[in-house]
C-alpha cells in the first residue's frame, strides 16, 4: 500500500477545491478495495469545495479512488456501462462522445469521478428534465463499514442504495458504478445565450426555456441592486442534430494554467464589480447562437487549470442553496437583498431551475431555484454563511454538501429535517460503529471517530 | 500493430496500452493475476473499440510460463508484432537490505527472467521477419547511486542486455526500444517523495509509443530525465558518496 500528498497541498494536510486544508493524507492504488479496507472515507479528484472530502478529526488517512479508473463493461445496444469509481467524467466523454453516448449529467467541471458523482448526487444543466447522476445509476458496488464488498440497487439492499446516492460517501466506500449514457445525435451542442436584464426576466426566461431546452443555466451578476438587480446572461443548449454539427469530433482543447495563488485582495468589491460589467457587456448582441464545443458549453472553467488559485492563500467556499418553487420570485429576490446587503462579492453567480427531488435519502436537487456563489474566504465568511441559511432555512430550502464548508450543524438540522433522521437510521443500521466519517460529518452530523 | 503486452495492468503499462487500444492496434494482455487481467482487458476492450481484447497468464517470476502465455498471444492475434514490457518489482532500499529473499526475488523478475522472456519473445519476432521489442528498465541503472543499490543494479543489467539485443538484432529487423522512464507518479512511486520533475503516466505513454513508431532504441521518459542522468552520469564519485541522492 502507498500513501501520498496529492499535489500542491503542503505537505501532510489535503484540502478540498476551495483550498481549506485539515491534516490529512491519501492512499492511492489502482486496487480500490485493498486500500479502502481500514480507511473511513475515500475521495476522487478532490473538487468538492469544502470538506467533504477530508478525513474526520482524529484521523489522517483516507483512500482516493483516481487511479481505479477501468471501464469493465458497455453495452452499445442499451448505453449502460459499468466503470470503477475513480473514472473521471472527462475521459468518459473523451471515449464516449464521439460514438453517439454522453454522460446523463455534466458537472461544471470534467475533473469529478463516478464516485464523487454518486456520492454529492450531482447536478447539471438538465436537473430540469433529467434529474440528478443519481437518477440514472442502476447499481452500486460498495465496501460497507464491517469490511463487506456488495452490490446495491433499487431491487438489491435498496435502502442502502438510496441512502448513498447523495450520502457523501458516508454509507460506504464506493468501487463501481453502473450507469446508463444517453444516446446523442452529435458530440457538439447547439447554444444560445441572451442578455437578461432583471431577476424576475431571469426566472421567467429559465422557465420558457425549460420545456424546449435540455441544458440551461444562468449567470447573474449579484452585485446589481434595485432595478437591475439579477441582470445577467442564459445560457440555453441541446446537442446539435448530425446534419446541424461539423463532421469532425471535438478537439482536446488547449489549456492554460495558474502558475500562482493571487494575492487575496485582488478580488474585492470593484474587481468583481469590472469583471461581472466585462462578462455582462461581453456579447454584443442581445441573443447570440453557435455551436459549441461540449467542453466549453459544461465545463467553461476547465480551460483554466488550477482556476481556485486566483482566490490567493486564504482559499475560498461556495455557497449553493436551493429555494424551494413554493418560495416564488419574491423568496429568490429575498435572497439577493440579503446577498447584496452582505457585501459579499461574488466573482460566479449561477442561478439555474431545478426540476423535481430524486431517489437519493439526502440528496440536494428539490424543485425551484439554486443559486450559487463563490466567495473568498474572508474574516467575514462564517457571518455572511449563517445569515445566507437563515434565510434559506425561512424560505423551505437547503443547501448543497458539496459545496460547503462553513454551514452549522444546527442550521443542517433544520434544513434537512426528518429526511437526515431516515438517512442516519439507514446509516447506523449499515454502520453501527460508525467508522465512516468525513471531516464535514464530524462538522454538521457530529460524527466523532 | 499486434501487440502482446505484459504489465498492461497499472501504471505506465496501462497509460500505453490504453493509448494503443485508441488508436486502433490490436492488444493481447499477459500477467499473473488472472482477475486484474480481465479487467484490463475489459477496459481496453471498449477503449478500443474494435475486437475483443484477451489474456493469458504469464509470471515473471516463473519463465516456465513465458513460452504459452507467447504461443496464447501468437494465437489469438493471428501473429505477433510488437511485444511490450513493463512489468517490473520495485522495493524500497531499506527493504531489500533487510530481506533477502524479496532482494532476490526482485533481481530474478526484474534482471534474469526479464531476459529470459525478451529470449522467448525475441526468437519468436525473428522468426516472423522482425518486429518491435519495448522493455522499461529505468533511470535507476544509469548510475550506482545509494537510495537504488540493488533496484538500480537490476536495471543496469537489463539495459545492457536491451542495448546489445538492438545493436545485434537490428539488421534482422528487430527493432529493440530501452524505455528508461523518471520519477512518474503511478500506484509505484506513490509511497515515495515526488521530486519537481516527475512526470504522469499519460505524457511518458505518448512518449513511448512515438518512440515505439519511430524504433528508437533508448528513450528517457519524460524527457528532461535525458540531461538529469547526463549530469548525475558525470558526476564525481567524491560527489555521489556524499550525497544521499
Amino acid at each position: 500500500m502507498s500513501v501520498v500528498t496529492t499535489n500542491r497541498d503542503a505537505e501532510g494536510t489535503l484540502a478540498g477545491w476551495g483550498r481549506l486544508p485539515v491534516p490529512g493524507r491519501e492512499v492511492v492504488s489502482e486496487n480500490l478495495e485493498a486500500i479502502t479496507r481500514d480507511v473511513p472515507l475515500s475521495r476522487g479528484l478532490g473538487r468538492s469545495y469544502g470538506d467533504s472530502s477530508l478525513p474526520p478529526p482524529g484521523r489522517t488517512l483516507v483512500a482516493g479512488s483516481r487511479l481505479a479508473d477501468r471501464i469493465l463493461a458497455f453495452d452499445p445496444e442499451t448505453g449502460v456501462l459499468r466503470a470503477e469509481a475513480g473514472l473521471s467524467l472527462g475521459t468518459l466523454s473523451r471515449i464516449f462522445l464521439s460514438r453517439g453516448w454522453a454522460p446523463p449529467v455534466f458537472t461544471g467541471t470534467q475533473y469529478v469521478t463516478l464516485g464523487g458523482m454518486v456520492a454529492a448526487d450531482v447536478h447539471g444543466k438538465n436537473h430540469h428534465l433529467d434529474g440528478s447522476f443519481g437518477d440514472h445509476v442502476r447499481r452500486l458496488r460498495l465496501r460497507v463499514a464491517d469490511g463487506r464488498v456488495l452490490w446495491c440497487s433499487p431491487d438489491e439492499h435498496p435502502e442502502l442504495f438510496f441512502a448513498t446516492l447523495g450520502g457523501m460517501g458516508l454509507t460506504g466506500h464506493l468501487l463501481e458504478v453502473e450507469v446508463a449514457l444517453h444516446s446523442i445525435p452529435s458530440p457538439w451542442i447547439l447554444a444560445e445565450s441572451e442578455r437578461i436584464p432583471d431577476l424576475d426576466s431571469f426566472l421567467e426566461g429559465l422557465r420558457r426555456a425549460a420545456s424546449e431546452w435540455p441544458f440551461t443555466v444562468g449567470w447573474i451578476d449579484c452585485l446589481k441592486t434595485g432595478r437591475h438587480m439579477g441582470r445577467g446572461i442564459l445560457n440555453r443548449g441541446r446537442w446539435a442534430e448530425a446534419d446541424e454539427a461539423p463532421e469532425h469530433p471535438p478537439a482536446k482543447k488547449w489549456r492554460l494554467t495558474v502558475p500562482i495563488d493571487f494575492p487575496g485582495w485582488i478580488l474585492g468589491r470593484w474587481s468583481v464589480g469590472i469583471f461581472n460589467e466585462f462578462y455582462y457587456r461581453k456579447q454584443l448582441r442581445r441573443q447570440v447562437r453557435t455551436i459549441a464545443h461540449p467542453e466549453s458549453f459544461f465545463h467553461p472553467l476547465d480551460v483554466l487549470r488550477d482556476w481556485n488559485r486566483i482566490y490567493g492563500p486564504c482559499g475560498f467556499t461556495q455557497y449553493q442553496c436551493v429555494i424551494p418553487k413554493a418560495a416564488g420570485v419574491e423568496g429568490v429576490r429575498r435572497f439577493f437583498d440579503l446577498l447584496t446587503g452582505l457585501g459579499a462579492p461574488s466573482l460566479l453567480t449561477v442561478l439555474k431551475d431545478l426540476g423535481e427531488e430524486g431517489r437519493g435519502m439526502l440528496s440536494f436537487p428539490m424543485a425551484g431555484t439554486t443559486i450559487n456563489l463563490d466567495l473568498p474566504v474572508r474574516s467575514d465568511t462564517q457571518a455572511v454563511v449563517d445569515r445566507l441559511n437563515e434565510c434559506v432555512i425561512d424560505l423551505g430550502g437547503r443547501i448543497y454538501l458539496a459545496k460547503d464548508a462553513f454551514t452549522r450543524a444546527e442550521h443542517f438540522r433544520v434544513m434537512e429535517g426528518a429526511r437526515l433522521d431516515e438517512w442516519q437510521q439507514v446509516r447506523s443500521r449499515w454502520d453501527p460503529d460508525g467508522l465512516l466519517a468525513s471531516a464535514q460529518s464530524a462538522r454538521i452530523l457530529g460524527d466523532q471517530i | 500493430m499486434k501487440v502482446a503486452f505484459l504489465g498492461a495492468t497499472k501504471g505506465m503499462g496501462r497509460a500505453l496500452a490504453r493509448q494503443m487500444a485508441e488508436r486502433g492496434d490490436e492488444l493481447f494482455l499477459l500477467g499473473r493475476d488472472a482477475a486484474e487481467l480481465e479487467k484490463s482487458a475489459a477496459d481496453l476492450t471498449v477503449r478500443g473499440g474494435s475486437g475483443e481484447v484477451g489474456f493469458a497468464d504469464c509470471d515473471l517470476q516463473r519463465p516456465e510460463s513465458f513460452a504459452p502465455a507467447l504461443d496464447a498471444a501468437e494465437a489469438a492475434l493471428g501473429g505477433l508484432d510488437t511485444v511490450v514490457v513493463t512489468a517490473g518489482l520495485f522495493s524500497p532500499q531499506e527493504d531489500l537490505e533487510a530481506d533477502a529473499a524479496k532482494a532476490r526475488r526482485l533481481l530474478e523478475v526484474n534482471f534474469t527472467h526479464t531476459v529470459l522472456f525478451c529470449e522467448e519473445a525475441r526468437k519468436r519476432l525473428l522468426a516472423r521477419g522482425g518486429g518491435k521489442l519495448c522493455v522499461f528498465s529505468s533511470v535507476a541503472g544509469d548510475r550506482g547511486r545509494k537510495p537504488v543499490a540493488i533496484y538500480g543494479a537490476s536495471k543496469a543489467g537489463l539495459s545492457y542486455y536491451l542495448e546489445s539485443l538492438d545493436h545485434k538484432f537490428r539488421e534482422d529487423g528487430l527493432v529493440t526500444v530501452c524505455v528508461k522512464p523518471g520519477f512518474v507518479k503511478t500506484g509505484m512511486t506513490a509511497g515515495l517523495k515526488a521530486p519537481p520533475i516527475a512526470g504522469e503516466p499519460e505524457p511518458v505513454a505518448r512518449r513511448v509509443l512515438k518512440a515505439i513508431d519511430r524504433g528508437t532504441p533508448l528513450v528517457y521518459a519524460p524527457a528532461i530525465w535525458r540531461w538529469v542522468m547526463l549530469a548525475i552520469r558525470h558526476t564525481p564519485r567524491f560527489v555521489m558518496r556524499r550525497i544521499g541522492f
